[in-house]
């Protein structure tokens, strides 16, 4: 399943050029700024926007060809979408917004499998509610059920957790990641929160602009070293897919592996065989030319220098390889001269601090 | 009026979501019976709808006859009171969230599903403002009334021409001001339910 999308419009004051092809059957996130055309590009994917020329393709259906004059109306696109403001509809019940897609859906799922959604997303004591009388994360969980429920080829989400406060924000987010990982239904999520995405997402789609400044695999793209300048941003650091592999339970340490190496984490009380996207910040890696000893630090890892790229007039970003992984470091230009560092050494990484990403559900 | 509102809603639909040529003409005509003084609209009524004009001949074959009957009277109301009835749906309809139709159509609501299922109910509590107040407006029509249908009793006086045939009545004083009274609570019953279901359709649309 892949997703196509490639389409320039021109606005009174504002240039829309887009192209990005992802065949992710996971989470694509769209990131960037307020404006920078997120939310154009997932209209233009339901039909609710029609951009003057472009394709827009979603596995085998042809959604928008300017050439060929093709352009399916919303209704027969079958995408589920999630709005940013949730738009459930007032004067119906919970059950009543969640039927809506489901009863003029083509292929509409069973009974039981309407309610097993129901339940998966804690819904089943709000169905005889209105929508006005409902949290902000009830609404978010709401709208997803609703869009689930039309049985759709693809989910648009437009900043599903933007109008809910941090707490709700967790309630949501392990659904989204059970989605992710229990069902072929490729997403199309738009964000300004990089913690989200890194969380969330299996591929990138940077758009800034009005243009896409960069487009490719989560863990790949997180550690270019270009990234500041599309995102205007410092550098992410790098996202790590590890496995919990053992519990040392005498030092109170948590072993996880990842392609490359392991890493050692305060005693995390998961099942082996969980995983974990761990996130490493550029700030939290120091190099060091020799192997580090006497250090509190439990991470060492043995590294080589892929690429050194200025970013300001006092830093340089060091993107690292370890094993297959790469890791991103954050020095001053007075460590690089001092080090002699240079594409192609070997150094030690010295990782201060990990932070672990808790999967929703054990999986593999 | 009952059966003038399905046009006036579907007219305020028209009004609100589309443009076309000629549309501020359309609206004029809508709006006339506002600006026109009564007698004349009934003039014109009479002149159509009459028992020697051509309409009306064409008509009384099919045993339809609008002039000096209650049916006449009925018309004349639904057209005096009908731009209230557009200009109150239109209302609602235009404070309609658009974005909720587009969720719809998303959905796989088609045109008529959209409007039937999201607009109408979303907009019923402005629809049934406008009812109330063309209700509230046929209840006092006078002019148009007795120039097309004349005042017949039991037939076409309504309480204003019943009013005004008691005034007209030597010692007719007494009966006149029973009339008043009458129709000043029937307005106020009128209101007072139109108020009471107005606020159950809000609760209905969950607005």
């Amino acid at each position: 399943m892949s997703i196509e999308v490639e389409f320039r419009h021109r606005f009174a004051d504002f240039v829309l050029e887009v192209g990005f092809r992802t065949d992710a059957t996971g989470i694509t996130a769209l990131f960037g700024h307020s404006g920078a055309g997120k939310t154009t590009i997932v209209n233009a994917i339901a039909g609710l926007f029609r951009p003057a020329s472009g394709r827009i393709v979603v596995g085998s259906r042809v959604f928008f060809d300017s050439e060929k004059d093709i352009w399916i109306p919303p209704l027969h696109r079958r995408v589920g979408y999630v709005f940013q403001d949730s738009r459930l509809f007032p004067h119906l019940s919970v059950e009543r917004n969640l039927q809506f897609g489901w009863r003029r859906s083509a292929a509409p799922v069973s009974v039981e499998e309407f309610f097993h959604v129901v339940e998966l997303l804690g819904l089943q004591p709000l169905l005889n509610r209105k929508p006005r009388t409902l949290s902000g994360g009830e609404q978010s969980r709401v709208a997803l059920g609703r869009a689930l429920l039309a049985s759709p080829n693809i989910l648009l989400m437009d900043e599903p957790l933007a109008a809910i406060d941090t707490e709700r924000r967790r309630e949501i987010l392990p659904h989204l990641e059970l989605l992710r990982d229990h069902s072929a239904l490729p997403i199309v999520y738009v964000s300004h929160s990089l913690n989200e995405i890194a969380r969330l997402a299996d591929h990138l789609v940077i758009v800034k602009g009005g243009r896409v400044a960069a487009s490719g695999a989560l863990f790949d793209l997180i550690t270019d070293l270009r990234l500041p300048e599309a995102t205007g941003e410092p550098p992410y650091g790098a996202v790590l897919e590890t496995t919990v592999a053992r519990d040392l339970k005498e030092e109170k340490l948590t072993v996880l592996a990842f392609a490359g190496g392991e890493l050692r984490v305060p005693l995390l009380l998961y099942p082996e065989g969980t995983r974990l996207r761990t996130h490493i910040r550029a700030s939290d890696v120091i190099i060091a030319c020799e192997e580090p000893r006497g250090i509190s630090a439990n991470n060492v890892l043995p590294v080589t220098i892929l690429e050194i790229r200025e970013r300001t007039d006092f830093h340089v970003d060091v993107r690292l390889l370890c094993g297959t992984t790469r890791l991103v470091a954050w020095i001053t230009h007075a460590s690089r001269e001092r080090l002699e560092l240079a594409p192609g050494v070997q150094v030690f990484a010295i990782v201060k601090s990990v932070s672990i990403v808790p999967q929703a559900r054990p999986t593999g | 009026m009952v059966c003038a509102l399905p046009f006036a809603v579907l007219a305020a639909l028209l009004l609100a979501n589309r443009t076309f040529p000629g549309k501020t003409l359309v609206e004029s005509v809508l709006h006339m019976p506002l600006v026109i003084p009564p007698v004349a609209l009934g003039y014109v009524l009479l002149s159509v709808f009459g028992t020697r004009a051509p309409l009306g001949l064409w008509l009384a074959h099919f045993g339809i006859r609008f002039a000096f009957s209650w049916t006449g009277a009925a018309l004349a109301s639904a057209i005096i009171t009908y731009p209230f009835q557009v200009r109150a749906s239109r209302l609602a309809v235009e404070g309609l969230d658009h974005r909720l139709l587009q969720a719809a159509e998303t959905l796989g609501a088609g045109l008529f599903d959209r409007v039937f299922n999201i607009a109408l109910p979303i907009a019923l509590p402005g629809v049934i403002a406008g009812a109330i107040l063309a209700f509230a407006a046929c209840l006092g029509e006078f002019g148009a009334i007795i120039t097309f249908v004349s005042s017949i009793p039991g037939e076409t006086r309504t309480l204003p021409l019943a009013i005004y045939a008691a005034l007209q009545t030597p010692g007719g004083d007494l009966e006149a001001a029973r009339l008043s009274a009458m129709s000043l609570m029937l307005a106020l019953a009128g209101l007072l339910l139109a108020e009471f279901v107005g606020r159950r359709a809000r609760q209905f649309a969950g607005l």
